[in-house]
């Protein structure tokens, strides 16, 4: 850009934004620095006044998170033989024993099968529609568009009543084939609006080139088609795979144990045995860090997925 | 190309069922493609959506499958329209919509025209602003209310510091007055991001051919603001607010976690009012009318609200 | 040695075949998440090595128990073989049909509920009330009782401050109003340099715990939800002078005795001031009381229990629970295996030993039961005046609109009690109408 551009700022406006902008992120990222913090205190320290910024780093809201414990009178805990390992060695410091692995391996295990299953899903079947939507005449096109994406309008709450009811008849509550059908019917919206916008953008006549190479329409689709879309069709899996990951309405109303994810169990990890912030705070940053990773990996590809596609770079 | 899995599998197939697949008419593809899709979102949207309505005339109940279900009419919505605690819930919902809309707007705007000033390091510093909106707003909002405790909590102490008041003098969650405002300022914190990023790609929509005419005709930098940057972002920032109004609508998971509704009922809104008469009370007809007074609501506002959007648009 | 393990592991699979089980089954009980649940673990384990079958755990926070378990048995899932549910749960699981009828098991295992404490039997296992329909064993007595820093009421300095303050001698409450000016005595007291409030109660919002609270006052000043049991009049009782009294007490204990902050707290909270030397007293479930006394830092020595006080009449608010079996269950003989070994009186004894509340009379009348615990006879006293909620199959909107009008007016603080109390009895008119019931 030239320096006579008057469209340039002076630096004088840059440090000025720079410095603001800065401080703004600053202040966006104490609370998640603080879950962070709060993982590696321990429990004392994390409830301690005023709140402590410089403490000695502990495991134990870790260890918390991942077992169940049980308190044992002080004769108990003398005849036991000494801790084997350093987590054991953790929790006797409390007067407590392990009783056993907690439920959150399983309720994350539970998130990944959800999440990745209904991406899959919501992908596969969205990239197909995309297609026809994009390149064939289909009658009433648009309003049927419309109205696939008006159906998120609906808070989450209603479109569970009647959810629940056909579950329950159909066996499918608190499974994940349940939870992966209803994350997908919910992305799948989302998926196709995005992904014709990305077929849309390929030209039309790579196809019809490979079509009268021989190629069928399948290998048209396959083989032209999808290598072009391939990028948009990664950034749309990305939001799928972060409402999956992210959504709770449903998933505290619909399951209970067997398929439930960690979105309706993290907060319920503070009732167990007194209030433990450093398993939460553990819990939530086990959670949260993949998405955040994700965020600055693929920033790029960020604004058209959450502007519903309606934004275009 | 020739040994991707598909054209194996195509030379594999015999050659009849080959012939019948390539025969297939692209319209027999097209609905080859869509019906999957179609199929899913009328089991799971549009069916459930029809037996919504049909509940909402009936007094059934989701817990007393013994117990006969009686079509009583439009009794449902004369109730919800008469119950005085919906009001207050919708009260409680427009307040929320209301004020974490201007916040995030006002917010979200300077920060993209800040961020347009294109300083050294803005799109890091723009990732890291980003990062609350992704993040599960369930698992974030119940860590809030340890940053809000009125003792121990960081938030608290902050405004402590900055202010000199007591930290244990005020309670953001637990009390009437602060209760509505501690969800707002959650809210904002995770969704100005959001405002944010659009403004940002309204700004950048703007050619610089633009601002060179002006300066051409001598307009002053305040005046090029309102007459170029503002009608020029205004659509995206339009579409912004649209996005916003019905996500906060809609709003669960956050407040749920942070308020519960609390105290009293003071921040039940209008989903945590649906969720309780539907899933707590079980009033399974009574919250079908509720839910599809909801949906009406979000879709004819949108609607009203669209066709302004347009209008601006044309300008 | 390997002959011994051998001949041990042929005596366990015969007792696993005369248990009756073909195969052995992996059971799921359900229930809340707190100490007892962590010594039901140790008890299974008996039954595990016994009857061959395993045993899975699925323990919930209390806030989200009812949700969760009641959405649970509503959508028809298969979660829990056996369930711990809430007392009022009964006249749901009963006629919608969550939980299988144990009459036939238990005349045909020769279990008598004649066994069990007449109280818990018609809080926790009947449907009708007090009818002789079981639906549940039970398992766990409960009820809402006191306990408070034995070491504090000991201070020669904080007795004479109280005697100068009050004219009274520093001791256990006798009455509801003697509890509230003990508090009120700490509430922001300095001692050992940290400020101290007067008490922790139940204020929470979300599940049940404002009504828990509120009717542990309302009990003892005599409130009644109906002018006759069974005719749904209300009128006059839930509104009476007494219950306006006793719900203006409880607004004027929230305020003016318990911590800052203190909107929504239940028990976790309870627990977590009393454990972290913040009150003096602490209102809270008997379930706890084992934990509490073997806590290192605030039990022991430093901590003395009390049954709620009375005011004009003795009264306590009923908790605890029977154990049942869910209906959707593929493994109702192995759950009903577990139940019978469960209701066995040595089984039994051991479920108290380790920290559960048995309401087997061979446990609670045993003449050493008494000395066992530092609150054993409290828990005895307080069983012996126990009120419950509705346990009506709407218990859970008649339970909502408590909460809310509770709420509303303790915490919010909005109208007046007699209003408050009003409005409940519009409330909860208008579910027993729907119901056909009035």
């Amino acid at each position: 850009m030239s320096s006579f551009s008057v469209t340039e700022p002076s630096n004088g406006q840059k440090w000025f934004a720079g410095i603001l902008v800065v401080l703004y992120a600053l202040i966006t990222i104490m609370p998640l620095a603080w879950i962070m913090m709060t993982g590696f205190k321990t429990p004392p320290d994390s409830i301690s006044y005023p709140p402590k910024v410089i403490f000695e780093p502990s495991l134990e809201g870790y260890v918390n998170l991942f077992t169940t414990r049980t308190r044992v009178g002080q004769e108990a805990l003398d005849a036991l033989p000494p801790p084997e390992t350093w987590y054991e060695e953790i929790v006797r410091e409390r007067d407590m024993v392990i009783a056993g692995p907690s439920k959150f391996g399983e309720r994350f295990l539970n998130s990944v099968i959800i999440g990745f299953g209904s991406t899959f899903l919501s992908i596969v079947l969205g990239t197909l529609a995309a297609y026809a939507f994009s390149r064939f005449k289909i009658p009433l096109a648009d309003d049927l568009l419309f109205f696939i994406l008006s159906t998120r309008m609906m808070p989450p709450i209603a479109v569970a009543i009647p959810i629940f009811l056909m579950y329950r008849n159909l066996g499918l509550s608190d499974t994940h084939l349940g939870m992966i059908l209803l994350y997908t019917a919910v992305n799948i919206s989302l998926a196709v609006w995005l992904l014709k916008g990305f077929i849309d953008e390929i030209p039309r006549e790579y196809e019809e080139a490979a079509l009268i190479d021989g190629y069928t329409r399948f290998q048209a689709f396959y083989k032209v088609v999808l290598p072009q879309a391939a990028t948009g069709i990664a950034s749309t899996a990305i939001f799928c795979l972060i409402f999956s990951w992210n959504e709770y309405a449903f998933a505290v109303l619909l399951t209970s144990g067997t398929a439930q994810t960690a979105p309706p169990f993290i907060p319920t990890i503070i009732g167990v045995g007194g209030l433990d912030w450093p398993a939460v705070a553990a819990g939530a940053t086990i959670f949260l860090l993949p998405v955040m990773v994700f965020t600055i990996l693929l920033r790029k590809h960020l604004l058209r997925g959450i502007t519903f596609g309606a934004v275009r770079k | 190309m020739s040994d991707t899995p598909l054209t194996k599998a195509a030379e594999a197939t015999p050659p009849t069922v080959a012939r019948k697949i390539r025969g297939l008419s692209d319209r027999a593809i097209a609905w080859i493609f869509v019906g999957p899709t179609i199929f899913l979102l009328l089991a799971i949207n549009i069916f459930p959506l029809i037996w919504t309505i049909n509940l909402s005339f009936t007094n059934y109940r989701a817990n007393r499958t013994n117990r006969a279900v009686e079509y009583i009419g439009t009794r449902n919505y004369e109730r919800i329209l008469n119950d005085s605690d919906i009001w207050l819930s919708m009260q409680a919902t427009a307040h929320f919509l209301i004020w974490t809309i201007i916040f995030q707007v006002l917010i979200g705007f300077t920060l993209a025209w800040l961020i347009n000033r294109k300083f050294k390091g803005n799109d890091l510093w723009t990732t890291i602003i980003v990062l609350p909106m992704m993040l599960s707003p369930a698992v974030v909002g119940n860590f809030w209310t340890f940053l809000y405790q009125p003792q121990i909590g960081l938030f608290n102490y902050v405004i402590a510091f900055f202010t000199g008041a007591d930290p244990s003098s005020f309670q953001m969650l637990g009390s009437v007055d602060l209760a509505p405002w501690s969800i707002v300022i959650v809210d904002t914190w995770m969704w100005t991001p959001f405002v944010m990023l659009i403004c940002l790609a309204g700004l950048r929509s703007i050619p610089d051919y633009i601002y060179e005419a002006a300066e051409v005709d001598r307009a002053s930098k305040l005046r090029q603001f309102f007459t170029i940057t503002i009608p020029m972002v205004l659509p995206f920032l339009m579409l912004a607010v649209l996005f916003r109004g019905i996500e906060n609508f809609k709003m669960f998971d956050l407040v749920v976690q942070l308020t519960g509704g609390g105290p009293g009922s003071t921040t039940e809104v209008a989903s945590i009012n649906l969720k309780r008469e539907a899933f707590e009370k079980w009033r399974t007809g009574y919250a079908s009318a509720f839910a599809i007074i909801l949906f009406v609501t979000v879709f004819g506002l949108a609607s009203i609200y669209v066709k302004a959007l347009n209008k601006v648009k044309e300008r | 040695m390997k002959n011994l393990k051998l001949a041990s592991a042929s005596v366990l699979c015969m007792a696993a075949a005369s248990a009756g089980s073909a195969t052995a089954e992996d059971l799921t009980l359900c229930w809340a998440a707190w100490d007892p649940a962590n010594a039901l673990v140790e008890l299974s384990k008996e039954f595990e090595a016994q009857s061959g079958h395993t045993m899975s755990f699925e323990f919930i926070p209390w806030p989200n128990f009812a949700d969760r378990m009641l959405n649970e048995l509503n959508s028809g899932g298969k979660l829990c073989d056996l369930l711990i549910g809430d007392s009022q749960w009964i006249g749901g699981g009963a006629e919608n049909g969550h939980y299988v009828k144990l009459n036939d098991f238990f005349d045909a295992e020769g279990i008598s509920m004649g066994d069990f404490a007449d109280a818990t039997v018609y809080a926790y296992s009947t449907w009708p009330k007090g009818s002789e329909n079981y639906y549940a064993l039970p398992a766990m007595g409960d009820a809402n009782g006191w306990f408070y820093r034995k070491d504090w009421f000991a201070r020669e300095d904080i007795r004479t401050a109280f005697q100068e303050a009050t004219g009274r001698e520093l001791a256990e409450p006798k009455t509801q109003k003697e509890m509230l000016e003990i508090a009120q005595f700490f509430q922001g007291r300095e001692i050992d340099g940290q400020t101290v409030y007067g008490a922790a109660i139940f204020t929470e919002r979300g599940s049940e715990g404002i009504t828990m609270g509120v009717t542990s006052a309302l009990y003892p000043w005599g409130f009644k939800y109906e002018n006759t049991p069974g005719s749904y009049d209300m009128e006059g009782a839930v509104n009476s002078p007494e219950a306006v009294e006793a719900l203006e007490f409880y607004k004027e204990f929230y305020e003016t005795a318990t911590p800052p902050g203190y909107t929504n707290s239940y028990m976790g909270e309870s627990l977590d001031a009393f454990k972290s030397g913040q009150v003096a007293m602490a209102m809270n479930w008997f379930a706890f009381f084992p934990g509490l006394y073997a806590d290192p830092d605030t039990g022991g020595d430093k901590i003395d229990f009390f049954v709620n006080p009375p005011q004009n009449q003795e009264g306590s608010t009923l908790g605890g629970q029977g154990i049942s079996v869910v209906a959707y269950s593929d493994k109702q003989d192995a759950a009903l295996e577990y139940i019978k070994w469960f209701a066995d009186p040595e089984v039994q004894q051991k479920w108290w030993d380790l920290g559960g509340y048995s309401a087997h009379k061979a446990v609670l009348e045993s003449p050493t039961f008494k000395d066992s615990a530092p609150f054993a006879g409290d828990f005895l006293d307080a069983m012996g005046a126990v009120q419950d909620f509705w346990q009506e199959p709407v218990y859970a909107e008649l339970l909502l609109a408590m909460q809310k009008r509770m709420h509303d007016y303790v915490v919010a603080d909005q109208g007046t009690a007699k209003e408050a109390l009003d409005k409940l009895i519009e409330d909860w008119t208008e579910v027993f109408e729907d119901e056909g019931k009035l």
